[in-house]
């Protein structure tokens, strides 16, 4: 792989641009493999990568139904914090917020990580005392958060209006190494540095079948043909429930649209990500200038990635009382992803009841900011059978035992 | 030079001079203009920067399309980034600004990207900026975000307001060109409820401009004929300035009304939403042009064909003296004539089609214009703006045939159909190799909830590009629609359009066609990000090859234009670059809206006090004049305190916590939820739904009960009230009461549907006051009525009765530990009754109090509090409160779930008190810390404080809290964290801090 830098940018510029390499080499489906990940978004190129770098596993195919980075990784609002209430959350998401940091110089491809800071606004008397029991907790989880008062909200955010005349603002949960980064640089990185160690990246592959033998995965029927593996990550978020299907096991996840749209582009007036979770909506501002805007899901189970014009009302409307200059600015674009929600809103990491087979997924609707630990704990995980300590309380078999996970005391936004 | 001609244009009334200002330079146009027409007339061909580059660039089109002619228009507050002058309507005192340059618009210091341009291809700043690396943060990121965005952010609050409507019509017809109005016709004649809508404030579209023959008349006599006679049809409205922003599932489709922006000194609404219903959907969208590919292409001065013929047409300006034409179709030739005809100079039109037109290039040879077959433009000449071409052949690589000097270059490269309404909501598109252009699929529409088509394409959004076609096209697509919504009438003429025959385009996507790196690297696509020909190419070459990787990677596209000019032109090179067929690259998807529409618009009226409902009790009114600090409680707004003079908020919950455990307090209770359930199941219902047994309660008692979720875990709490045989009266929290409500009916619609069983939210149908304190009885035996003695009405029982002449319902229940009645009556009589209680209690030293002394009330006491010591994550039984599960029961919702090993676990962290070592309030959300970490680095805790708070009977911090093995632990010390790194010592105690053995609210 030749080196990303200003000085090749400079020798191309010389040569017309000729010079430059695929970023990710197009790739055949080989005969076997050691390790099959069904899915190339961000979990799963990220899974891939991991299993390559820190596990020596190289003989890697990731196989993607459509075009890598197509579903919600390039899809969502980039949002990367890691403030979480639950230890085991707060563990993997400051892991992969940690990863975020020195990911452009890792993968040697500018990612964008932007930690601009992050805040979570508290407009009632009961958000206060949750977000203070999640900085007490973070304090204890190596996070660095902190509560701060209403004149500093204003500060950090000029644009805000913190005396609405329902919701005023009280206060908010402060991450300042919380911020976003550009989601397809996500993918396209992990990719590229998942090719340059010779994995196969297989795009319009999709998976039609497992095969099993006595109880392990020994393979997967595609529409390339079938290929022979080891070992099988399963990592498809909204289509988990289909691929868990083919795999003879149930899943507690169901499939929902999120929608989030974007303004026209202004110039920069926003500086920090702010959650408004009371009114329901977050916003920051790309580097672009484009106003970056989230909301809730749809209430009904669907695969169509489009989404019902309600709640994008909702959601300016929100937005609208708590960034009253964006009235004037205008919606450019909506959009929706299918996300998979567990029952708990948390991930599953864990083994399946099918041998060999693993699945990474129900990330709902805050996956981006998880993607590099996610990978991680997900490769560790793969490596070695048997879930790590950032993965182990993210068991399938948690619902069973009523070992639930629930950050909805935290934040009852989707994110 | 850009001059207003002698001419007159179609739409401007050049009795009516404007005045308004660009750049703070006083200019003069006409009622009828766009500020770009306007701006036209005046020579300002710049009218802003490029995203990148920052290139001057000027207006390319005359509608929706135009990527370049972006400004800030207004001030304070109705002041607007990004307004697309091509769509502005010029009004008196209109105000814009440039956008995208410093310090001018004439010398913009950003063009030095212009100059660094081979520095920054395609993708460059995902290869750049990576070491080191704080520099990206602090340096890189800042500079490229302050070169980025257009528009100024718009400071003040909106001055205007916005509203919606909401409509359903049978047959919806979007675009009101000859089509739309052939398909609104046709479909208005069958009686079916139509709309019909236009997004410019004229009709005709393009027909108006080109004058075919229809019927016999003139396009523009055939449209005011059809207009009149829709006008005439009671079930047909119509409406311009009017866009159809979005086609959504189930024929939902939202249009976006500009009411007041061609008129903002009217009073009003600026936008209106609508929110449509339509049984059936004709798109008659129409078609935009596209431009061609060459180096050059985006210097002010270049625009396309059919925009140069639209401003001398409509508008009476000639935007260049000189002006050169360069095509593939014969199309462009009408923009020559047209030229001609108003006296303007047409050096060359040069074809690239090796055979040349067909009887328009004739028309166009016969008035002595110079007719240039198989040639291209080679690159353009200029700076700010054009002054000539290079002429090249087509078939080569750019050799210069010739210069001529013009200033103004009309492209076209054919039509693209705007497919974008049909596309919305699944409608599928097909290539038409002949006419080179993406098309509905007509075979592939989108469906409505019955599975059938729900949307028609018509006219030349339908790929129907001659007369003829596109408005027979249209009839058929609005008498296709009325029968599908069921209306048909007896046919009658199809409309008929005359057309002059044209020869088939050449598809042109590089102009020449083997143009070099040198003039594909200055070959724009998409103008306003700055795209070009060869930044697709690079994308292709490094394996961006979907095109939504292409797209994502070079930025085509994604401008406010969102690729109306670029997207066809983008894919064909993408095509071309990957040696594969344009069908085969697909398109990315088209997302609403069409154009950007207003947040304030989708706002609607919902601002400020209209944000949300205000939820009020009867008794709000007199908390407000009352100095009550009110909370929000979900759509409440409930007094926190009511704050003395000279009180801080503290000193008021202390007075009044004091005053209600010493005299008597009054509390508006109305907020909480009160549901009947009533019915023959009603009890075995209510067995299910609680972890207590209520069939059994009796007639006039009362029960606190719990509800579980499925996965067992402790949703809401309250009082159960028996009122008959058959009738429950369910109180719930506040926040809970409609979730419940939903609840069960929840269940009772989709499980246990045969169940008899009614359920009727009551919450604000009556005022609920309770009057607590030890001398409560005494106010209420003062008051006069029923018998509220202990006897008559013991602890935990109700009655009906009268108290001081008000009709009431009073509940013995107690919230507090002290002496309490809840007292219901008709919402009506709520604030006479609370007035009658204030003036009785006047005596006994009544005070009311808020939310927040109730808390302290309740936690003096050891209550629970749902949110508090619940957070979705706790069971009853983690709160002591095993006791209030029947164990009779075979099932109840949460019961299988509380059997799975976790939650049966002797680990669960359980309910305690807790008190501090020094009398200090523990902080809210303290955590108790535990020996060592966790594998994952984490400090390990052993449980967490749920309630705190200073109480003033106690006169010291008291708290709650869930501890690992709490309850067995009583008088142990833990380490509770104070939130800075430093702990607190806290006791392990009993929850119970007052009145344990419950003396006093049983009196």
């Amino acid at each position: 792989m030749k080196r990303y830098s200003v000085f090749a940018i400079a020798r191309e510029a010389m040569r017309q641009h000729t010079g430059w390499d695929r970023a990710w080499a197009k790739a055949t489906p080989k005969k076997k493999y050691d390790a099959i990940i069904v899915g190339a978004g961000g979990h799963g190129l990220a899974t891939a990568y991991y299993l390559g770098k820190n596990h020596g596993i190289r003989n890697v195919a990731i196989l993607e139904k459509g075009w890598l980075g197509g579903g919600n990784t390039g899809r969502n609002t980039t949002i990367i914090r890691s403030n979480y209430l639950q230890d085991p959350s707060a563990a993997i998401y400051e892991k992969a917020r940690s990863l975020y940091e020195t990911l452009s110089q890792d993968l040697n491809y500018n990612v964008m990580f932007s930690p601009r800071g992050v805040m979570m606004l508290a407009q009632t008397q009961h958000e206060i005392r949750g977000y203070q029991r999640t900085a007490h907790a973070n304090s204890l989880q190596g996070v660095t958060t902190e509560f701060i008062g209403p004149h500093k909200v204003k500060e950090l955010c000029p644009i805000i209006n913190i005396d609405g005349p329902r919701y005023p603002v009280l206060g908010a949960l402060w991450q300042s190494r919380g911020g976003t980064a550009r989601h397809d640089a996500v993918a396209w990185g992990y990719a590229r540095a998942c090719s340059d160690m010779g994995m196969d990246i297989i795009q319009q592959c999709e998976v039609t079948g497992v095969r099993q033998a006595n109880g392990k995965v020994v393979g997967v029927d595609t529409t390339q043909g079938s290929i022979d593996c080891d070992k099988l990550g399963i990592v498809v978020a909204g289509h988990t429930g289909v691929l868990a299907d083919m795999a003879g096991f149930r899943l507690p996840v169901e499939s929902l649209c999120l929608q989030a749209l974007v303004s026209e582009p202004i110039k920069p007036c926003m500086d920090v990500v702010v959650m408004a979770n009371t009114v329901h909506g977050y916003m920051s501002q790309s580097d672009k200038g484009e106003m970056v805007i989230g909301g809730g899901t749809d209430g009904f189970n669907n695969y169509t990635q489009r989404g019902s014009f309600h709640h994008i009302e909702e959601t300016v409307r929100a937005l609208v009382e708590t960034f009253p200059m964006i009235s004037r600015l205008k919606m450019l674009r909506q959009w929706g992803g299918i996300v998979d929600m567990t029952g708990d809103r948390s991930p599953i990491i864990s083994k399946t009841p099918l041998g060999n087979c693993f699945v990474n997924c129900g990330w709902g609707t805050g996956g981006f900011k998880a993607i590099p630990g996610s990978g991680w704990a997900m490769a560790d995980l793969m490596a070695k059978g048997e879930p790590g300590p950032l993965a182990a309380e993210f068991s399938m078999w948690r619902f069973r035992e009523g070992k639930f996970i629930d950050e909805s005391v935290a934040a009852g936004v989707a994110h | 030079m850009s001059t207003r001609l002698s001419t007159a244009g179609r739409l401007i009334d050049t009795a009516k001079p404007i005045k308004f200002s660009f750049n703070g330079k006083t200019l003069q146009g006409y009622a009828g203009d766009t500020l770009a027409s306007a701006l036209l007339a005046n020579d300002q061909l710049l009218v802003g920067r490029s995203f990148k580059y920052h290139r001057p660039r000027g207006v390319v089109a005359a509608g929706a399309e135009e990527p370049n002619g972006l400004v800030n228009l207004g001030s304070n507050g109705t002041f607007e980034p990004n307004q697309r002058i091509t769509t502005t309507e010029l009004f008196d005192g209109l105000s814009a600004t440039s956008q995208n340059h410093w310090p001018s618009l004439e010398f913009d210091v950003g063009s030095i990207n212009t100059h660094l341009a081979r520095f920054l291809p395609a993708g460059f700043y995902y290869k750049m900026f990576i070491h080191p690396r704080p520099l990206w943060k602090h340096v890189y990121e800042p500079f490229i975000r302050q070169s980025a965005g257009l528009g100024k952010a718009p400071k003040d609050r909106d001055a205007d307001t916005y509203e919606h409507f909401n409509c359903t019509v049978d047959v919806l017809v979007i675009g009101g060109g000859i089509a739309g109005l052939a398909a609104a016709a046709e479909a208005g004649r069958t009686g079916a409820r139509v709309l019909l809508i236009e997004q410019t404030a004229a009709w005709g579209g393009r027909a108006v401009v080109d004058q075919p023959t229809i019927d016999g008349q003139t396009a523009a006599d055939w449209v005011t004929t059809t207009l009149a006679g829709l006008a005439a049809m009671e079930n047909v409205d119509i409406r311009t300035r009017t866009m159809g922003a979005g086609v959504y599932d189930h024929g939902y489709v939202l249009a976006y009304e500009r009411l007041r922006d061609h008129a903002p000194k009217a009073s009003g609404p600026r936008h209106r939403l609508w929110r449509i219903r339509a049984r059936q959907i004709v798109t008659a969208t129409g078609a935009i042009e596209r431009p061609l590919s060459f180096a050059g292409n985006d210097l002010p001065g270049v625009l396309l064909a059919s925009a140069v013929r639209d401003y001398a047409v409509n508008f009476g300006v000639g935007i260049g003296d000189r002006t050169v034409i360069a095509t593939n179709n014969d199309d462009a030739y009408r923009t020559a004539l047209a030229l001609h005809d108003a006296g303007l100079q047409v050096p060359v039109i040069l074809d690239a089609r090796a055979k040349g037109g067909g009887e328009l290039a004739d028309q166009a040879r016969a008035k002595g214009i110079r007719v240039e077959n198989g040639k291209a433009i080679a690159s353009v000449k200029g700076g700010k703006r054009v002054t000539g071409v290079s002429v090249c052949l087509q078939a080569g690589q750019g050799a210069v045939l010739e210069e001529i000097s013009c200033d103004c270059v009309a492209m076209s490269g054919g039509w693209s159909p705007v497919v974008h309404l049909w596309s919305h909501c699944g409608g599928k598109l097909t290539w038409d190799e002949a006419q080179a252009m993406f098309r509905p699929n007509n075979d592939r529409p989108p469906t409505g909830a019955d599975g059938e088509a729900m949307v028609i394409a018509a006219g030349t959004a339908n790929g129907h590009l001659y007369t003829a076609e596109a408005i027979a096209d249209g009839w058929s697509a609005g008498r296709a629609a009325a029968h599908a919504a069921g209306f048909t009438a007896k046919p009658e003429a199809i409309p008929d359009g005359s057309d002059v025959p044209e020869l088939p385009l050449t598809p042109v996507w590089m102009m020449p066609q083997g143009a070099g790196y040198d003039l594909r690297s200055k070959s724009w696509l998409d103008f306003q990000n700055d795209v070009k020909v060869s930044d697709v190419q690079l994308a292709a070459q490094e394996g961006f090859e979907s095109v939504e990787h292409a797209k994502r990677y070079t930025t085509l596209g994604m401008a406010t234009d969102q690729g109306k000019l670029s997207n066809i032109n983008g894919l064909a090179t993408l095509s071309g670059a990957l040696n594969i067929p344009i069908p085969s690259v697909g398109t990315t998807t088209f997302r609403p809206p069409y154009t950007p529409i207003s947040m304030g618009a989708i706002a609607g009226v919902a601002r400020d006090d209209l944000f949300q409902p205000i939820r009020k009790t009867p008794i709000s009114g007199w908390h407000e004049s009352n100095r009550a600090d009110f909370e929000p409680v979900g759509q409440w707004r409930r007094p926190y305190a009511f704050v003395h003079k000279g009180e801080s908020v503290h000193d008021a919950v202390k007075r009044e916590v004091t005053n209600t455990r010493t005299n008597v307090g009054l509390l508006d209770a109305s907020t909480l939820g009160k549901i009947l359930v009533k019915g023959p199941d009603a009890g075995r219902f209510l067995d299910m739904l609680y972890t207590n047994m209520m069939s059994n309660l009796a007639v006039g008692k009362c029960r606190y009960g719990l509800m579980c979720s499925e996965n067992g875990f402790l949703m809401d709490d309250g009082v159960v009230a028996r009122i008959d045989d058959d009738t429950w009266l369910c109180h719930t929290t506040t926040g809970g009461a409609d979730r419940i409500h939903a609840w069960m009916e929840d269940w009772l619609q989709c499980e246990w549907w045969d169940w008899k069983v009614y359920t009727a939210n009551l919450t604000e149908q009556f005022a609920q006051i309770a009057v607590v304190g030890p001398k409560a009885r005494q106010v209420l035996e003062k008051m006069g009525g029923m018998d509220v003695s202990k006897e008559a009405l013991p602890f935990m029982q109700w009655a009906d009765g009268t108290i001081g002449g008000f009709d009431a319902r009073v509940f013995r229940i107690s919230f507090s530990g002290e002496l309490s009645y809840e007292i219901a009556v008709p919402a009506s009589q709520g604030r006479a009754f609370w007035d009658a209680l204030l003036s009785a209690g006047a005596e006994f030293g009544m005070m009311p109090y808020g939310t927040e002394c109730l808390h302290v009330l309740r936690a003096e006491k050891g209550f629970i509090m749902i949110g508090d010591e619940t957070d979705g994550t706790v069971i009853p039984q983690d709160l002591n409160l095993g006791w209030a599960i029947s164990k009779k029961k075979d099932d109840y919702l949460g019961k299988r779930a509380q059997e799975r090993s976790h939650m049966a676990d002797p680990n669960r962290w359980k309910l305690v008190g807790l008190e501090t070592l020094d009398g200090s309030v523990i902080p809210d959300g303290a955590y108790a810390v535990a020996e060592g970490m966790n594998p994952n680095g984490q400090r390990n805790t052993q449980g967490r404080v749920t309630s705190t708070y200073f109480s003033p009977t106690l006169g010291k911090g008291i708290a709650m809290g869930l501890v690992l093995h709490g309850p067995d632990r009583m008088g142990e010390v833990i380490e509770m964290t104070k939130g800075d790194g430093t702990y607190i010592k806290a006791r392990i105690v009993d929850q119970v801090f007052y009145d344990k053995a419950g003396e006093k609210q049983d009196v």
